[in-house]
């Protein structure tokens, strides 16, 4: 069994699930093994209410994606995970979700503290954070336990460190206090409120979020989204990237103590946020995409208004980041803390910031291009330290090259009429699969929609980057000071309630 | 040193002037909405039908929006066939009461008011808050966090966010308070000393936002806890936050 045997797909082109033919358990099992092991990297895995399984693994490197499915006659296979790291997370999703035990899993715990979907009813509420941690014994070894709430304007999560003095053994995080249903209320939909629920999957990174779930419902329904349109749309989700690397490398300085460019960054992020504020009435770009097209355009009048306050922005941008770089004090703090292997990143399925500042060259724009960025391509910047240096940095050399696509677009869009409103979508192709992935800022953004015999979401699977990168940060940790983990967490700066859904 | 006194000198002194003058807000700042029953034709209901968190309700005098319940889409105002709903740019939209969410436009809206005269005395000069996201999609607490920044630097109005609740005057929550959050959420309110403050900020803390159908949460706040002041939005603009604080302690001292 080789990976010939997946099905290849298209980024947000939809696949009828009768030529997706159902594999044996075993050659399913087998194919993703054998994917793996010829360097994809396991995207998606989930099951539905039918005990179907489907999986999507990606080969960033031949630019291709891979479908498969199978149907379980029980609820039980054996799992993956032995074999392959990177679906620890994803099976122990499947078996609190459906109640599928992945059997031999080596860490089968809660992942959202949920009730299952199916025939639930009956159990207990599970207690968030009340689960079996790891634990290291010894005459000198103690744990610490913190959160859910923690001491800041953050999400909540619960971490445990297992120490030795100052030395952090193992960390442990048990997530899940932001579960809200946002993949249960998909279901039967599209809803009403079904795109307000995207746009608020992760709600730093509507823009990615709400992007993928219009590509899905154009790809379902056969519209194509206008060049212009999805020019815009790389300016939001260029603005949202921006915004974002901005605040969060004014917050590592501020983590190490370097007040002077904390400062600014906090106030220069504001100013990244104003500008999409400007187009769509929202710092956060809610309400700016819509399926089909845009609900608010970037006319002439207003990208020559925005142009001057990019620049504006970009230049006060680097003068606070040159001061960063230039502090040999706050560079050596970044360069000794949180480091993670190539090896480590591969194994656990590393994806965005973190994997590319291991080396490892995986961005969506380049490697499976949507919208503009086939016409507009972005370098894919890669740092190889793997330590809070090498995220900082791929940080900022992804701000330059999203300022610099930012500043070309607004030049050409003014010469452009403005699309009308697009019309309401035509109704959704049945029993169809269509997956659409996006480069959001913390990295790749995947939503699988899988319709029913009448177009409605049967199932509607979302991956947020952080869902696999959480895992990482653990890792990053082994062997630090524990006084280093907001500096590490920082370097991370990964999303609760995009992992709790 | 030469370096980071130069960048101090080019990048200025940013703090915004506020609350001597309005800071620009963005030309599709969606603020208070203005309704205009008189254009409603006869027994349409088409911005109630569009509305996907059912707060567009029906009274003798017209329409009614609870913003509350609003997550601050665009489609009452799309379905709307004649002009008779739009979101002005007035971002003054907090209240104490969860009744005054609810707007018929024609009312005047009543926005928060300053804390009881003893809870003024020993919170208006220095108000210290614990934030909690209890199931937030990091969306209230983006713009919660900024208040924090130079730009708007919360602590010229004696407020602060602080690290721990026995340190705290009261709770600012954010998110639909998730099942999951629940206990934490009263761990933490029971742990700030009284006198003690709840506030509200953005639609999911007040009705459970775009998840208010979901039963993974509860409803909002004030399911669990007493609220004293409720500030919409999807989430809620920097301005409106503070200025709803300011409300509360007092100090906008401004005609309505």
């Amino acid at each position: 069994m080789t990976r010939r045997a997946l099905k290849i797909v298209k980024n947000g082109q939809p696949l009828a699930l009768a030529e997706l033919a159902p594999l044996a358990v075993a050659d399913f099992r087998d194919a993703i093994l054998a994917a793996v092991h010829e360097g994809d990297r396991l995207a998606c895995l989930c099951a539905d209410a039918q005990l179907r399984l489907f999986a999507v693994l990606a080969d960033d490197a031949g630019k291709t994606l891979r479908v498969a499915r199978t149907q379980l006659d029980q609820p039980r296979y054996p799992a993956l995970t032995p074999a392959c790291p990177q679906a620890h997370l994803f099976e122990r999703e499947l078996a609190e979700q459906y109640g599928i035990v992945p059997e031999g899993h080596p860490w089968l715990k809660p992942v959202r503290y949920h009730r299952p979907w199916t025939g639930g009813e009956s159990q207990p509420q599970p207690l968030p954070g009340v689960m079996d941690f790891y634990r290291v014994e010894g005459d000198e070894v103690h744990e610490v336990a913190v959160g859910p709430v923690h001491a800041g304007v953050i999400e909540p999560g619960h971490f445990r460190f297992q120490c030795h003095g100052e030395t952090v053994f193992h960390l442990e995080i048990a997530l899940g206090y932001q579960h809200r249903g946002v993949e249960q209320a998909l279901e039967g939909g599209p809803h009403p409120l079904s795109l307000k629920q995207a746009e608020t999957a992760a709600g730093d990174t509507s823009i990615a979020h709400v992007w993928a779930y219009c590509r899905n419902l154009e790809g379902l329904a056969g519209v194509k989204v206008s060049t212009r349109a999805d020019r815009v749309r790389g300016v939001a989700l260029e603005l949202e990237r921006a915004a974002n690397h901005v605040g969060d490398l004014g917050a590592l300085s501020g983590d190490v103590g370097f007040l002077p460019t904390a400062s600014f960054c906090g106030r220069l992020r504001g100013d990244w946020l104003n500008l999409s504020a400007e187009v769509c009435g929202s710092r956060l770009g809610r309400n700016w995409l819509r399926p089909g097209g845009l609900q608010h355009d970037l006319d002439h009048a207003l990208a020559e208004r925005l142009l001057p306050r990019l620049e504006k922005a970009w230049v006060e941008t680097q003068d606070a980041l040159e001061l960063l770089w230039g502090a040999a004090s706050a560079m050596i703090r970044f360069e000794v803390a949180g480091h993670l292997t190539p090896v480590q990143a591969r194994e656990i399925g590393l994806v965005g910031v973190p994997a590319r500042a291991c080396g490892i060259s995986l961005d969506v724009r380049h490697d499976h291009p949507f919208g503009p960025y086939k016409d507009h391509a972005v370098v894919s910047v890669l740092a190889e330290s793997g330590n809070v240096h090498s995220r900082a940095w791929v940080r900022w050399r992804e701000l330059s090259e999203s300022h610099r696509y930012l500043a070309a677009a607004l030049k050409d869009l003014g010469h452009t009429p403005c699309d009308p409103k697009p019309l309401p979508l035509p109704g959704l192709a049945a029993d169809c699969l269509c997956v659409s992935l996006i480069e959001g800022w913390r990295g790749e953004v995947l939503h699988l929609a899988i319709t029913d015999g009448g177009g409605r979401f049967a199932r509607y699977k979302i991956v947020d980057p952080s869902f696999h990168n959480w895992f990482g940060l653990a890792l990053a940790l082994r062997g630090e000071q524990i006084s280093d983990f907001p500096l590490c967490n920082k370097s991370f700066n990964l999303s609760y309630c995009g992992h709790d859904l | 040193m030469m370096h980071i006194l130069l960048s101090r000198w080019r990048q200025g002194h940013r703090t915004l002037p506020y609350p001597k003058e309005l800071p620009d807000l963005p030309a599709r700042f969606q603020g208070l909405p203005r309704i205009e029953a008189a254009k409603c034709p006869e027994a349409c209901r088409l911005c109630a039908e569009a509305c996907p968190v059912a707060a567009i309700g029906f009274g003798p005098g017209g329409p009614s929006l609870d913003l509350g319940r609003c997550v601050f889409c665009p489609a009452c105002v799309e379905a709307c066939p004649e002009g008779a709903l739009a979101f002005t740019g007035d971002h003054r939209l907090a209240t104490n009461t969860r009744e005054a969410l609810v707007t018929t436009g024609a009312d005047r809206y009543a926005r928060a008011e300053a804390l009881g005269a003893e809870l003024k005395r020993v919170l208006g000069r220095s108000l210290k808050l614990r934030v909690v996201s209890a199931g937030g999609c990091n969306g209230c607490e983006v713009d919660v966090n900024v208040l924090g920044t130079l730009a708007w630097d919360l602590g010229r109005f004696g407020i602060q966010y602080v690290a721990s609740p026995r340190h705290a005057d009261g709770l600012l929550v954010t998110g639909p308070v998730t099942r999951n959050m629940e206990l934490a959420l009263r761990k933490t309110y029971d742990a700030v000393p009284g006198p003690k403050i709840v506030i509200a900020v953005g639609a999911c803390a007040i009705q459970g936002g775009p998840y208010c159908y979901r039963e993974e949460q509860l409803g909002g706040v004030g399911s669990v806890l007493p609220v004293d002041l409720y500030i919409p939005g999807c989430p809620p603009h920097p301005l409106t936050i503070l200025d709803g604080l300011l409300r509360l302690l007092g100090k906008l001292n401004e005609p309505q």
